[in-house]
């Protein structure tokens, strides 16, 4: 009896750690697939080359900053129009929605965060694109500034559920407190429970931008694929090319293992360790702020 | 009368009837206690007095409650200014995240209190009535969250104190103090209700029959017993206060 009871003990830790270890394990052999296939390009591509201004590979011209540089004012405009819509939102569902407004809008930004990015991406081409061509006079419509409003709306969602959360478990008390005190509402959620709330909103914000960066198809579809450098704000209004998009646009067209293939891997590493990035800020800034929490509580 | 509650009722959305019915007219300069078993309804009741209760999920009230005469639930009536007459302490010390001094003008700046002179003039005064001036005047712009939990508490019922309210509203404010902090705040509130008049919910029995000076007792949202404190503690009328206060249930 007491044998069977540590053998299935047995098992069973051991299926637990194993599937632990496979995470890693995973990650690590996509690591090591990306650098295998992408570090050749170093190799085989002149630095002047790789790190210069023009994506031509037809050519054997293999600039990836525009690529870069569009994949940044894409994510960056796409930032400005997540943050505030998505953190006012969030507020709003929070601390001002009456019971039955929330208990509609929760669903319905889960609802949106779900919708496949083709269909917004249609959308963008059909809809979003014409309006902004006429509306700001421009040759055309499939810019940046498309790509950014599109990636805003899809990383909406995220961010609003994320911060809503956090905003949720700010203590009723913090909110009592400061309207105890004579404070408004709007004063009450400015000045205590945003701060308070703040590492969660700042994960939220964190997250939304990660899936902006990430995101492929609705790019592909609405920024007009130029690889032109962006140098000013004003490229906004221009066609970029992002580096999803380069690499999904154009990966299945490559010989493997040629040139080509090898940069489009290289890519692919660039995108991740942006991503690392992002991500280790991201929790860097929310564990010493728990940190600094915890001891408060102690 | 400082304080009128008249035919009041409170139900909340899930059903729940918190009060019923409640008759209560409170006097100034002095402490008016409000005890009961747990759910009985007092937090519920002063939360109604600085209509704290304004975002809860109220379902249904009814019935009057005049402060100074004016009904506070009127149309016209400016909410923010109530809570600066009517001031607050809660269970839980909740400090905000700035210094000691900030924690004290906070409420004045909202009020657009700017002028320093008053400023400073407020954190003394308030800190001196909450008993706190001798243990923090040399360190005010220290984070606040670094004061001990009594102190803390104190600090609270400092920063009340700091918008000069009329009327200050307890809710268990020693519920986890130490008996010595749970001393000097009472001894501050025998000093206080010269000059303001105080609801406390005290947090035993005990507490009760050594503060009050009026006392309410509440059951399930009923107003079982109201009178003068010695009276009420020593010689109940009702059955159902005489076994509470003597534990036989509750
Ligand atoms: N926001 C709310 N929504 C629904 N029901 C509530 C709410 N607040 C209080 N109640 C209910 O109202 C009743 C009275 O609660 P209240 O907090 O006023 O009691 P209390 O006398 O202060 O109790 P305690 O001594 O435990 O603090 C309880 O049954 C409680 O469940
Ligand atoms: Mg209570």
């Amino acid at each position: 009896m007491e044998k069977d009871l540590s053998l299935g003990e047995f098992i069973i830790t051991r299926l637990i750690k194993a599937s632990g270890y496979s995470a890693i394990v995973f990650v690590t052999l996509i690591f090591y697939f990306l650098l295998r296939e992408g570090l050749p390009t170093l190799g085989e591509v002149e630095l002047g080359n790789l790190f210069s201004t023009r994506w031509y590979p037809i050519e054997s011209y293999y600039g990836i900053l525009p690529l870069i540089s569009g994949s940044l004012i894409v994510t960056i405009g796409a930032a400005m129009v997540a943050i505030p819509f998505g953190v006012g939102t969030a507020i709003f569902i929070a601390e001002i929605a009456p019971r039955w407004a929330r208990e509609i809008l929760k669903p319905l930004v889960e609802l949106l965060g779900g919708l496949p990015s083709v269909v917004l991406g249609f959308l963008g081409i059909l809809v979003l694109a014409p309006n902004l061509r006429i509306l700001l006079d421009l040759p055309t419509g499939l810019t940046a500034l498309a790509g950014s409003l599109l990636l805003g709306a899809i990383s909406i969602p995220t961010v609003v559920s994320v911060a809503e959360d956090a905003l949720d478990s700010v203590p009723r008390s913090y909110r009592d407190a400061a309207l105890a005190l004579g404070a408004t509402r709007w004063q009450t959620i400015w000045r205590v429970t945003l701060p308070a709330a703040r590492s969660g909103v700042l994960t939220a914000i964190m997250l939304g931008v990660g899936r902006a960066i990430g995101e492929t198809m609705t790019v592909m579809m609405v920024t007009g694929n130029a690889p032109v450098l962006a140098t000013s704000l004003a490229s906004l209004f221009s066609p970029v090319r992002t580096m999803t998009a380069t690499i999904a646009a154009e990966m299945g067209e490559v010989a493997s293992g040629s040139v080509h293939y090898h940069t489009l891997f290289f890519i692919g590493m660039v995108l991740f360790i942006i991503s690392l990035i992002v991500n280790v800020t991201a929790s860097s800034v929310v564990f010493r702020q728990k940190k600094r929490a915890e001891r408060v509580l102690s | 009368m400082k304080i009128v509650i008249e035919n009041f009722s409170l139900q909340y959305q899930d059903g729940t009837e918190s009060l019923r019915n409640i008759n209560l007219e409170i006097l100034p300069n002095a402490v008016t206690v409000l005890f009961g078993p747990a759910g009985g309804g007092k937090s519920s009741l002063l939360r109604c007095l600085n209509r704290l209760n304004d975002l809860a999920d109220v379902q249904k009230m009814a019935g009057r409650i005049l402060i100074d005469g004016q009904d506070i639930f009127e149309p016209k009536t400016d909410v923010t200014a109530l809570r600066r007459k009517v001031g607050m302490v809660f269970a839980r010390p909740v400090v905000l995240p700035m210094s000691i001094r900030q924690n004290l003008t906070y409420g004045l700046e909202l009020a657009g209190e700017r002028r320093p002179s008053k400023l400073d003039e407020a954190v003394k005064r308030s800190l001196q009535q909450a008993a706190l001036w001798e243990e923090v005047h040399d360190r005010l712009d220290d984070p606040a969250i670094a004061l001990s939990g009594g102190q803390q508490q104190r600090l609270c019922l400092a920063r009340s104190l700091a918008l000069q309210p009329e009327i200050i509203l307890l809710d268990e404010p020693t519920s986890g103090l130490d008996p010595i902090s749970t001393g000097k705040v009472e001894a501050s509130l025998q000093e206080l209700k010269k000059d303001y008049t105080i609801i406390l919910v005290p947090h035993s029995v005990q507490q009760a029959a050594r503060t009050a000076d009026y006392a309410a007792f509440f059951l399930q949202g009923e107003l079982v017993e109201y009178g003068d404190g010695k009276e009420l503690f020593t010689s109940p009328k009702e059955k159902r206060t005489e076994d509470y206060i003597t534990g036989r249930f509750g």
